[in-house]
């Protein structure tokens, strides 16, 4: 699903229902005006952080693994729309995903499948990675001693 | 509802502005009719800005507007007393078009100290006659913050600058046309406007430089504007400006009352509907048209996203949205809590705002304001609201 996306973002349309100040792609926008896997797991067998309120960004994975696989993932987070958006993408990429598959998604292809994010917004990306790698972390730490 | 930021240009001044084009397009300088029309219409417009300031029209120094008036006045007048001392002083609150300014000539081997505000955004004066020293050349202080619309004692702080012989700039930019200003009675030395935040064209600007004031010009050039800023005279834009700033000075008592009036409104709207709201800046001595809310738990540019899908347009404190990801150096000084500075948002009225604009935004914000806390995370302390 999100590699169809990629290849409908090379002509720049924009969305009259989505007003798109323009530093966004469409992809962004939508993923943060209707996140996908929003939420939390309540009992989840892990939980990733990644960000601080001090800067401003603070992402929240939320895992669910069975037979070695993300069954369910979720998230919550505070920051501007493309902290929302890579967070948004980052699940949609690692649901199903074995736990190595996962560990080996880059920021890069969290900002690429959003169709691109500004230069200065790219550490949301890492963000979102960062926030997926800590709670694989946590899962072997929790899981696999 | 970012009025702050910019304005539309009034019909009335797109008119006057439209003969000098085509028709009016003199040189001011030429001797000829042409010229001569050009530097008629340059005088009356210098006379109605003047005006509007209680100033003489020999005292306004046609600039770019508001970046390079502060530059001007603030460089020029540290170059032009350079010998007499090499200490400024100004707010930590103050436009970057003045604190870069001042962070240049600190460059320089000036001497600058930045004045701390309280948790309202006001200037004390008492700090301000206590930061003067024998070197002291020059106090800038802005008339009303732009982002949280606070408006500071202008008229104290010129006494004591007055008291000590010390030249005062004052960056007008928010505030002329829009509150009253007589640089004679509040001891002005210096005062920069621009016309583009009131409903004039953009690029244009003024400078009050008072009778006698030495400043030296950024630019060599010609004699215009009194040997002070050369250059062929953009007369279109200063006729226009003059018109918006004739316009805005008649209507400013009348408008001033009805835009409080709507402010008020909203502000209240606002802060009994949503919880963990609050308003920052001065709760009563703020411009009539700025308002800069703080929500717990949302982040500033998320919020203006959502809002323009709203189809309203408003801008946030947090400069994440535009060119660098460090909170706003106003809220910081307000508020030493960065997480708080993260979640603001300005709303600014003018003009055409009307009373109906006012009650679908003060619906719209709660629903944003909600659609962003469902994304939010529950931090104990920070994300979370104190009952």
């Amino acid at each position: 699903m999100a590699k169809e996306k990629k290849s409908g973002s090379k002509k720049p349309e924009v969305k009259q229902s989505v007003t798109n100040s323009g530093i966004y792609t469409d992809e962004v926008m939508d993923h943060f005006m209707h996140p996908h896997n929003l939420g939390e797991i309540k009992d989840a067998d892990a939980v990733g952080e990644a960000g601080n309120p001090v800067c401003g960004d603070i992402v929240y994975l939320y895992l669910k693994v069975k037979d070695n696989k993300i069954k369910d993932i979720k998230f919550k987070t505070l920051g501007c729309a493309a902290a929302i958006a890579t967070s948004s993408m980052v699940t949609d990429i690692a649901k199903g995903k074995t736990i190595e598959e996962a560990l080996k998604i880059t920021n890069n292809e969290v900002a690429e499948e959003l169709g691109g994010l500004p230069s200065i917004k790219m550490h949301c990306s890492v963000l979102a990675q960062q926030a997926l790698k800590n709670a694989i972390e946590d899962y072997y730490k929790k899981h696999l001693k | 509802m970012d009025y702050a930021a910019t304005s539309p240009v009034r019909s009335e001044v797109v008119k006057a502005m439209l003969p000098y084009f085509s028709q009016e397009f003199g040189n001011a300088s030429s001797l000829h009719s042409y010229g001569q029309a050009a530097s008629a219409a340059l005088r009356q417009s210098r006379e109605v800005i003047a005006k509007v300031v209680n100033a003489d029209s020999n005292e306004i120094i046609f600039t770019s507007g508001g970046t390079e008036s502060d530059n001007l006045a603030i460089k020029g007048a540290a170059y032009a007393n350079r010998e007499k001392g090499n200490h400024l002083i100004t707010s930590s609150i103050e436009h970057p078009a003045v604190l870069n300014t001042m962070k240049q000539l600190e460059k320089e081997g000036f001497k600058v100290t930045y004045l701390p505000v309280d948790r309202f955004g006001s200037v004390n004066p008492k700090d301000v006659e206590k930061a003067i020293t024998s070197k002291t050349i020059l106090i800038s202080i802005m008339h009303a913050n732009n982002e949280i619309g606070t408006i500071q004692p202008i008229k104290e702080i010129g006494e004591i600058a007055k008291k000590h012989g010390i030249l005062f700039h004052v960056d007008a930019v928010q505030t002329f046309g829009k509150l009253s200003i007589d640089v004679k009675t509040m001891n002005i030395d210096l005062l920069s406007a621009s016309s583009h935040k009131i409903c004039g064209p953009k690029g244009i600007g003024m400078l009050f430089v008072k009778k006698g004031v030495q400043i030296k010009p950024l630019f060599d050039g010609g004699a215009q504007e009194f040997h002070k800023r050369p250059g062929t005279e953009n007369v279109s834009s200063i006729v226009g400006f003059a018109k918006a700033a004739e316009l805005a000075h008649k209507e400013m008592k009348k408008e001033s009352a009805r835009l409080t009036r709507l402010r008020d409104k909203l502000i209240k709207s606002v802060l009994s509907s949503v919880k963990g709201s609050r308003l920052n800046g001065h709760p009563v001595n703020r411009l009539p048209n700025n308002i800069n809310f703080g929500f717990v738990g949302v982040e500033g540019e998320a919020l203006l996203l959502v809002l323009d899908s709203m189809g309203i347009a408003v801008s946030t404190g947090s400069a994440c949205s535009s060119h660098d990801l460090t909170p706003s150096h106003v809220l910081l000084a307000i508020n030493p809590d960065p997480v708080k500075a993260h979640g603001s948002l300005r709303v600014t009225l003018g003009h055409e705002i009307k009373e109906s604009d006012i009650a679908y935004v003060a619906k719209a914000i709660p629903k944003a304001v909600e659609q962003i806390r469902k994304m939010t995370p529950r931090i104990e302390g920070v994300t979370t609201i104190d009952e």
